[in-house]
Parts: structure tokens; C-alpha cells; sequence
């Protein structure tokens, strides 16, 4: 199959494209939940992006914090945003980095004015981002703008044998055009990390690897009770035929292909090595990791599932495949393209991943997703340890 | 190439996984080697649903089991060639 070389994409002021087009509220706190989502109801357009966290956190996991909210306000499917926050000096380092992107940011705080005159000066700026947004075209990108990111859900060996290899051959076939990728899952790569650690581009890339994944087994070690047999795999991965991390791990990491990784980033980093695929440093629990994944700048995500996870996101379009029949037909709702004819072997992986290529382009393009088209909006912020 | 019931992912596994909703015990199934493109022949012992893993060979307690070339795991209860492979007859190596 000849791959398409552009897309149909909205262009941002920073040179990077969309596939979206989002005007997002962006509460700092979880205390400025209710005036983001507020205005979200008053202002048709808009979307408000509630989450749990965002007071009294300290060092690293306030930097993610700080990293995430940023991350998720630059993304280039975002059009403009609107940050609320209780303080004006947390909101304002947010708006701060927004606005490097060119794209119009305005932030407010709530102290000293209170939720109801907050929510009408906010809906007033909303209004005007919101009707500025929608007359913004999508125009044609080339296909190196896609940055693609993948996480797999509630995995079974359907995964291992026919879902992940079929993103793993899209990768291999939309890496040498120049696109962003990229694949996370610390834990779940568990007993297959030596595997991992050798696609590495660089010793450089391989130390950094070994590193993050040495430290996160660290902490498992420090923190389990017992062991992980209760978490990983899940109950579901284990109804679905998988046994041990180890064979979840190897299935996972079909996801990449033949590809190397030529960076490790942290959580919600923003990629600058150029085009090729980074590993990010992420919780395997889905949210959370595609939350992560956006933050980092990447504008469709890939996931297979296996038993049926049913995650989406709010700005970044969430594109599900399935290689399992009974999945196919009992949760076909949200399962936007069905590999399972690889296990009757009635499509090879090949056909697969050109089957998976056309629908990520259709998506790029505008067609909404089944999560999209479900409501799907989970928005979860990695939390790093206790606050102070 | 319809009629697989088993695909092996690589030629060294011990373990093959079911594709078809169910295989019932004394079955005679077609098994595919994904690696090599060979096919083999197996009977099964037990019923195994859709996705789970049958022995391609007898297993002893402390055997490693091998899918897509690789450790995932060792033998905690001894398994006869064509048995289910599972949580109850299987543990990890790691935590």
C-alpha cells in the first residue's frame, strides 16, 4: 500500500498540527473544578478537563504536576485555552508556558473574587476563544506532523499474538517517513526489560532505560506487601489467558516493531531529538499513561485491547483495535478497528497494519473515534507520593 | 488457511495459544508456527477457552516456559503435553 503523505490537520502558530481542535478550561486545583466545568456548560465549544490534584504538592511530583498541566495547554490539538486556579501564582506559571506556543491562553484566579463572578468573567473570555476556535480550518500536513503515541488495555494473548504486532507494523512502516512515536509502560515491561533495554538506539538511550526501569522495580520492591500477582497481571489479563508479567511484558512490547527508541523521557516530557520513537517513563494504568502521553505533545494514540478496556482522553483522539472475536462482537461500540481475521489467518499482519494506517489517517482527519463518540474524557494526573 | 486452532509464536516455545473459542479434551488440533510458517499437529487433555495455553511437550516442576523465544515463567506443578498452561500450574520468575 502506497501511504498517504499528508493529512487533513488544523496548523498552529508554533508550526506543530492538530488533529483536534479544542478550547480547553484547565483548572490548576481540584478546588477550581467547578468553575472550569461551570463555564464548560455555559460555553458551547469548550471542554473542562477535571482532575484530582494540583495543592500542596512539593518537589518532583509538583514539577510533574506543573509538566502535565503545561504539556496538556501546548498540545496542538488544543486551539486556545482558559487556566483557573485558586492562586494567581501557580496559574500564572502555567499561562506563562502556554504562551510560548503563540496560541491564546488567558489565566484566572478565584481568591478574593469568588466561583460565581469568576465563572462570568471566564465565560465572557471562553465565549470569545470558543467562536475565534471554530473558524480555524484544517488544511493539508504532511504525514511527518502526526506524533503518535500507544498503550495497550486490558491485554489478553490475543494482544501478544495479532493487536500489538499490528501497531508494531505501523510503526515500522510510518517511522522512516519522519513521525513522532511513542510507547511507555514501565511496569509492564517487566521480564522483558534486557529485551527492551538492547532497542536502544544509543548506549546513551540503553543507560537511560536500564536506569528508569531499575528504579521503578526498586520502588515495587520497597512498596509490595506480597507481590504484584494481585495487580499484574490483572484479573482480567488472566481471564483473557495471560499468566505471568513476564509473557504480558513480551506481548507489550510487539507494540514497537523492529523500531529503536532513541530517547527516554520523563513523564509528560515533550520529545526534542527529532522524528523516531521515545520511550516514555509511565504508569502502565491507562488514563494515566495517555494522559502522560499528551502532555508530551503527541496528537492520536493507538490501543489495542484485548479483553475490552474502553479509555479515552479528552484532547487526544483514542483509536482502538482488537485482534479478540468475542471482544469484536460484545463490545463492538468501542472497538474502532477489528484484527481478530489474523487469528483465523484470513488477513496477514501486513494487510493489518494498512488496515490500521488507514483508519489512524481517517482519525487524523476528523473521524471521531468510538471513545470520542462515547464521551470518553479521562483526564488522570500521575501522582508521585503524598503531599505536604 | 483457515481450520488453525493453535498458534506457536516461535519454533523453540513449549506453549501454544488457543484461537478458536474453545478446544475440548481429545481434540486433534492444527497448530501454527508463526516464526517458520510450519504446521504441527496436537491432542488436547483439557477444555481451554479462547486465548489460553496448551503444552506443546511435557513439563516438569522448575521448567521454564518459552513463548516468542523468551522466559516468561516457571513450572510450579508439572504439566503433561497437552494440558492447559495457566496461573495454576505457572508462576513468575520475577516479584
Amino acid at each position: 500500500m502506497e501511504i498517504p503523505k499528508t493529512f487533513l490537520g488544523y496548523k498552529r502558530e508554533d508550526g506543530r498540527t492538530g488533529t483536534r481542535n479544542h478550547v480547553i478550561i484547565l483548572p490548576v486545583d481540584d478546588i477550581s473544578n467547578a468553575c472550569a466545568e461551570a463555564v464548560a456548560n455555559n460555553i458551547k465549544g469548550t471542554i473542562a478537563l477535571p482532575h484530582s490534584y494540583g495543592r500542596l504538592q512539593f518537589g518532583a511530583d509538583l514539577e510533574l504536576h506543573f509538566r502535565t498541566m503545561i504539556g496538556t495547554g501546548k498540545n496542538p490539538n488544543v486551539a486556545a485555552v482558559i487556566v483557573i486556579g485558586i492562586e494567581p501564582k501557580w496559574t500564572k506559571r502555567i499561562v506563562d508556558a502556554i504562551a510560548t506556543t503563540g496560541k491564546p491562553v488567558e489565566g484566572f484566579s478565584i481568591e478574593g473574587v469568588g466561583d460565581i463572578d469568576t465563572i462570568a468573567r471566564v465565560s465572557k473570555k471562553a465565549q470569545e476563544f470558543s467562536i475565534w476556535a471554530s473558524e480555524k480550518q484544517r488544511e493539508e500536513r504532511p504525514i511527518s506532523d502526526l506524533w503518535i503515541s500507544v498503550k495497550c488495555g486490558e491485554s489478553d494473548t490475543t494482544s501478544g499474538l495479532a493487536s500489538n504486532p499490528t501497531v508494531g507494523n505501523l510503526m515500522d512502516k510510518l517511522e522512516p517517513l519522519g513521525v513522532h512515536l511513542c510507547f511507555g509502560e514501565t511496569s509492564e515491561l517487566t521480564g522483558a526489560e534486557t529485551v527492551c533495554e538492547k532497542r536502544g538506539k544509543t548506549t546513551e538511550a540503553q543507560e537511560k532505560f536500564r536506569k528508569t526501569w531499575s528504579s521503578y522495580n526498586d520502588f515495587i520492591l520497597k512498596e509490595a506487601t506480597d507481590d504484584l500477582s494481585e495487580s499484574q497481571p490483572t484479573a482480567g489479563n488472566i481471564a483473557g489467558g495471560l499468566t505471568t508479567i513476564e509473557e504480558k511484558a513480551f506481548g507489550n512490547f510487539q507494540k514497537i516493531g523492529g523500531c529503536k527508541f532513541i530517547d527516554v523521557l520523563e513523564p509528560a516530557e515533550e520529545p526534542t531529538k527529532g522524528p523516531g520513537l521515545y520511550f516514555m517513563d509511565t504508569s502502565s494504568a491507562a488514563a494515566e499513561c495517555v494522559t502522560l502521553q499528551a502532555a508530551g505533545g503527541f496528537n492520536l494514540h493507538l490501543f489495542p485491547t484485548g479483553q475490552g478496556n474502553i479509555i479515552g482522553n479528552p484532547i487526544e483522539p483514542v483509536l482502538k483495535l482488537t485482534a479478540n472475536p468475542l471482544t469484536a462482537r460484545t463490545m463492538s461500540e468501542h472497538i474502532d478497528v477489528d484484527v481478530s481475521k489474523i487469528l483465523s489467518r484470513e488477513m496477514n499482519l501486513d494487510e493489518a497494519g494498512d488496515e490500521l494506517i488507514k483508519a489512524t489517517i481517517r482519525v487524523a482527519n476528523g473521524r471521531l473515534t468510538c471513545a470520542e463518540a462515547l464521551g470518553h474524557r479521562e483526564f488522570v494526573m500521575t501522582k508521585l507520593y503524598r503531599s505536604a | 488457511m483457515a481450520g488453525t486452532d493453535i498458534i506457536i509464536h516461535d519454533e523453540k516455545d513449549n506453549v501454544g495459544v488457543v484461537v478458536i473459542e474453545k478446544i475440548t479434551p481429545k481434540q486433534d488440533c492444527d497448530c501454527w508456527i508463526m516464526e517458520n510458517d510450519k504446521s504441527v499437529k496436537i491432542q488436547s487433555m483439557d477444555e481451554i477457552p479462547l486465548g489460553h495455553k496448551i503444552a506443546m511437550t511435557d513439563l516438569n516442576e522448575g521448567d521454564t516456559i518459552l513463548k516468542y523465544g523468551h522466559d516468561i515463567g516457571k513450572v510450579v506443578k508439572s504439566i503433561k503435553k497437552g494440558e492447559h498452561v495457566h496461573v495454576h500450574n505457572v508462576k513468575t520468575k520475577k516479584w
